[in-house]
């Protein structure tokens, strides 16, 4: 292998395991604060047990996620100092606004959640893990907003051999990257909601605390149904936008070889890469993709043979990820609607339970599989359509990368043991019990 | 003009991440010597509980402005240090988790592996910064095109190891004065003998090093052309003399400020002398990385100091408020509380 496959695998691995962490971070420490927030205004003692309890399973979940986003932070410059030196005019001001408007407030009033239950006031202590809350998904923002522009770069201009910054609004107000903001924080919730859903489930199964359990869960439910359908609509909108932006990511996205008006889409099919076509199609809508992509059956959609071969992502991949997303997504839809509407009689459903203790997995493969398709999906380009991946790569000695990541994968697969052996404990400890007034 | 400005904020960056995480990655090293056992390591964790993720944003500002403003030089300097880099990352995964993971069971086994996470995971990074920054100040082999042309032992030559050891002594005496001021009882009066004993080693390593600064490298250039700027290594030097006489003079609080001091004082110092370079060539000056050949767009610059002015000082106020809300010392019942690491 060379240093440009080695340095895709090593990035590959470092922010696919980041955002194993991060979605848990984004979406539970909303939870958390309205927990909380419930508590300070009402004065139920089960709330503040819950936001204890959820709590520790944030923090548990977040001290991963914060150290393994330093390294990604750097990587741009280890392994990809070519790219950044051409586009970190843009790119790297994105980072840099990211970490003083959201990474500092995040992380300072974690420390003030954390160790501050006695020595500030309840309300200043809810509101320091919503300053958590809202950094860590402001944070969301200038990351999709950096990595918004890496698929669709706007607001630039070539100019002394680098992509320079042109109108700095254009840039974050991007269109693209506002749905993909959008599209990320609402699966990051759904995966939250089924998280707090899932444990849950495993309590209410073994009768501990039903009552304490229910109140999170009926929180999680409406929090999980109402981000999954708005995933749906919000994931066609997205979708359309990719249509009408990346049309080599849409075309492998369906394995579209052809390019064809009243595109049909099809309910099974297996992609041929190797003789630019598909070897199975079975049950062909007609016009349905022509429809989804570009609300017209009679629309033009450009299939990969439109494309040169070395401008054509890795179809089978992005092909495969998609469906397994949108799959998903649906599903979600489902079992939320299920949890919702069962909601105040869930500890008498004990296949549903069953069934959401073993949905916990299932939003994290969903959001690993968006990123993919996102990302691979966005090849050969690092920034589509003005640099390509191969052009990025720093100039390093290939025994340098083997070694580095051989030691990501050991260091992060022991971290990340450890990591979910304390979840599964903590999580199943349940909350802290009632304290007796004296 | 904005590319000296930035490059003064590039400096000042870095140095205040220096000052605040140089006392937790000192007190990570100092933990096996200080600590007698667990109820004390504890005191040295919970001492750093509320502000040590804090103090860790600025690495990644420091390096997020070393992109948005230098993006060449981020690119070489970063990719050329590739190796030295990645283990100082490594050390600072290992040191956040060890931090958040050794409390949550309690298993001698388990805190013992976290407790030597956190030692390892302190000394890399502090013995690291300090070979790179010495490197930078004398050099580094790279070539017109940004490639490094050496290994990491070519970082590890006399003068880059005298920065890691000055580095590590100034953490280490940083760290001891933090958990005199955050703590009381005997690892309080262990804390204190450890800061006098390591005084003299520190003042001993940084005039060492501020001499031997004058013979292998360019950084008195700009002093000699601007004697005024005498004042960054004199007030470093004075505040590290001063340290001693608060520590003696039991005001710990101050002893910790004049340390800061002293750490602001040595990376500015350095800082200073590179003007106008950011990564200087070893091989031939004309690649040398500079404030000017390296920097961003002007209006990049532009809308990034106006982040900077803004931002900043909102982070420092309420960053500033959270080191006042835990300024007490950890007692007994800091331990008992549930939170508490």
């Amino acid at each position: 292998m060379d240093v440009l496959m080695l340095s895709r695998l090593q990035f590959a691995a470092a922010t696919m395991f980041h955002f194993l962490f991060v979605p848990l971070t984004l979406g539970l420490s909303i939870l958390v604060a309205v927990m909380e927030t419930v508590y300070v205004r009402t004065g139920d003692e089960d709330y503040k047990r819950a936001a204890k309890f959820w709590g520790k399973l944030f923090l548990i979940n977040f001290a991963l996620g914060v150290v393994t986003g330093i390294t990604l932070e750097f990587q741009f410059g280890t392994n990809w100092s070519e790219y950044s030196k051409y586009v970190g005019d843009i790119f790297g001001s994105l980072l840099a606004i990211e970490a003083t408007v959201a990474f500092f407030l995040e992380s300072i009033f974690l420390g003030v959640w954390i160790f501050g239950w006695n020595r500030v006031s309840p309300a200043l202590h809810a509101a320091s893990i919503w300053l958590v809350a809202i950094g860590s998904n402001i944070s969301a923002l200038w990351i999709l907003i950096a990595n918004g522009w890496m698929q669709h770069p706007v607001g630039y201009v070539i100019r002394n051999g680098r992509a320079e910054l042109e109108d700095f609004v254009a840039v974050i107000t991007n269109r693209f990257a506002v749905l993909e903001f959008m599209h990320t924080v609402a699966g990051a919730y759904i995966l939250a909601g089924f998280f707090v859903m899932g444990v849950c489930a495993w309590h209410l199964l073994r009768g501990n605390e039903t009552r304490f359990f229910k109140k999170s869960f009926s929180m999680a439910a409406a929090f999980a149904l109402a981000f999954s359908l708005f995933e749906v609509v919000q994931g066609h909108m997205h979708g359309a936008e990719v249509a009408e932006t990346q049309p080599t990511k849409l075309a492998a996205m369906e394995s579209l070889w052809e390019t064809t008006t009243y595109a049909p889409m099809y309910a099974f099919l297996i992609p041929d890469p190797a003789n630019e076509r598909n070897s199975v199609e079975i049950a062909p809508i007609p016009g349905m993709l022509s429809m989804l992509a570009f609300h017209t059956p009679s629309a033009e959609v450009k299939g990969l043979k439109a494309f040169p071969k070395d401008e054509r992502p890795p179809v089978t991949l992005t092909f495969l990820s998609f469906r397994i997303m949108v799959g998903l997504g649906f599903l979600f839809v489902g079992v939320s609607l299920l949890a919702w509407l069962r909601r105040g009689t869930i500890e008498s459903h004990p296949g549903l339970l069953r069934l959401l203790l073993f949905c916990i997995p299932l939003p994290y493969i969903a959001l690993e599989a968006g990123w993919v398709v996102a990302e691979v999906g966005r090849q050969p380009w690092i920034v589509y359509g003005i640099m390509k991946t191969a052009d990025a790569v720093s100039p390093l000695a290939t025994g340098q990368v083997a070694v580095s990541l051989a030691a990501f994968i050991v260091l992060y697969t022991l971290l990340g043991l450890a990591d979910f052996f304390l979840l599964v404990k903590y999580a199943r400890k349940g909350p802290e019990p009632v304290a007796r007034k004296r | 003009m904005l590319e000296t400005i930035w490059f003064v904020l590039w400096g000042v960056l870095w140095a205040v991440y220096f000052m605040l995480d140089g006392f937790d990655l000192g007190l990570g090293i100092l933990m096996p010597f200080l600590a007698a056992n667990d109820d004390e390591r504890r005191i040295i964790y919970n001492s750093m509980g509320p502000v040590w993720d804090g103090n860790q944003v600025w690495l990644v500002t420091a390096g997020g402005a070393t992109f948005a403003a230098f993006p060449v030089t981020y690119a070489v300097m970063f990719s050329s240090l590739y190796t030295p880099l990645l283990l100082i990352l490594f050390g600072l995964i290992i040191r956040g988790v060890s931090l958040e993971f050794r409390g949550k069971l309690d298993s001698p086994a388990w805190r013992g592996l976290w407790d030597a996470g956190m030692t390892v995971g302190s000394f890399v990074p502090a013995l690291l910064f300090g070979v790179a920054f010495a490197n930078i100040f004398q050099g580094i082999p790279i070539d017109g095109e940004g490639v490094f042309h050496g290994n990491l032992l070519t970082l590890l030559n006399p003068y880059g190891i005298a920065g890691g050891v000055l580095f590590v002594l100034l953490f280490l005496y940083h760290g001891a004065l933090w958990l005199a001021v955050k703590s009381e009882g005997a690892i309080h009066f262990r804390a204190v003998a450890a800061a006098g004993r390591l005084w003299p080693a520190v003042l001993a390593i940084a005039v060492a090093f501020l001499v031997y600064s004058w013979f292998v490298t360019p950084l008195y250039r700009n002093f000699l052309a601007r004697p005024a700027l005498f004042v960054i290594p004199g007030v470093a030097v004075a505040a590290l003399l001063l340290t001693r006489t608060f520590l003696l003079g039991g005001s710990l609080w101050k002893a910790w400020f004049a340390s800061s001091l002293t750490i602001l004082g040595v990376t500015l110092f350095g800082v200073t002398g590179l003007y106008p370079n950011l990564f200087p060539s070893k091989i031939d000056p004309a690649y040398s990385l500079t404030a000017f050949n390296s920097a961003s767009s002007p209006l990049t610059l532009k809308i990034m100091l106006a982040v900077a002015l803004v931002m900043v000082p909102v982070v420092i106020l309420y960053q500033a408020w959270v080191y006042v809300t835990f300024r007490h010392k950890v007692s007994g019942k800091d331990l008992a509380y549930e939170e508490a690491y």
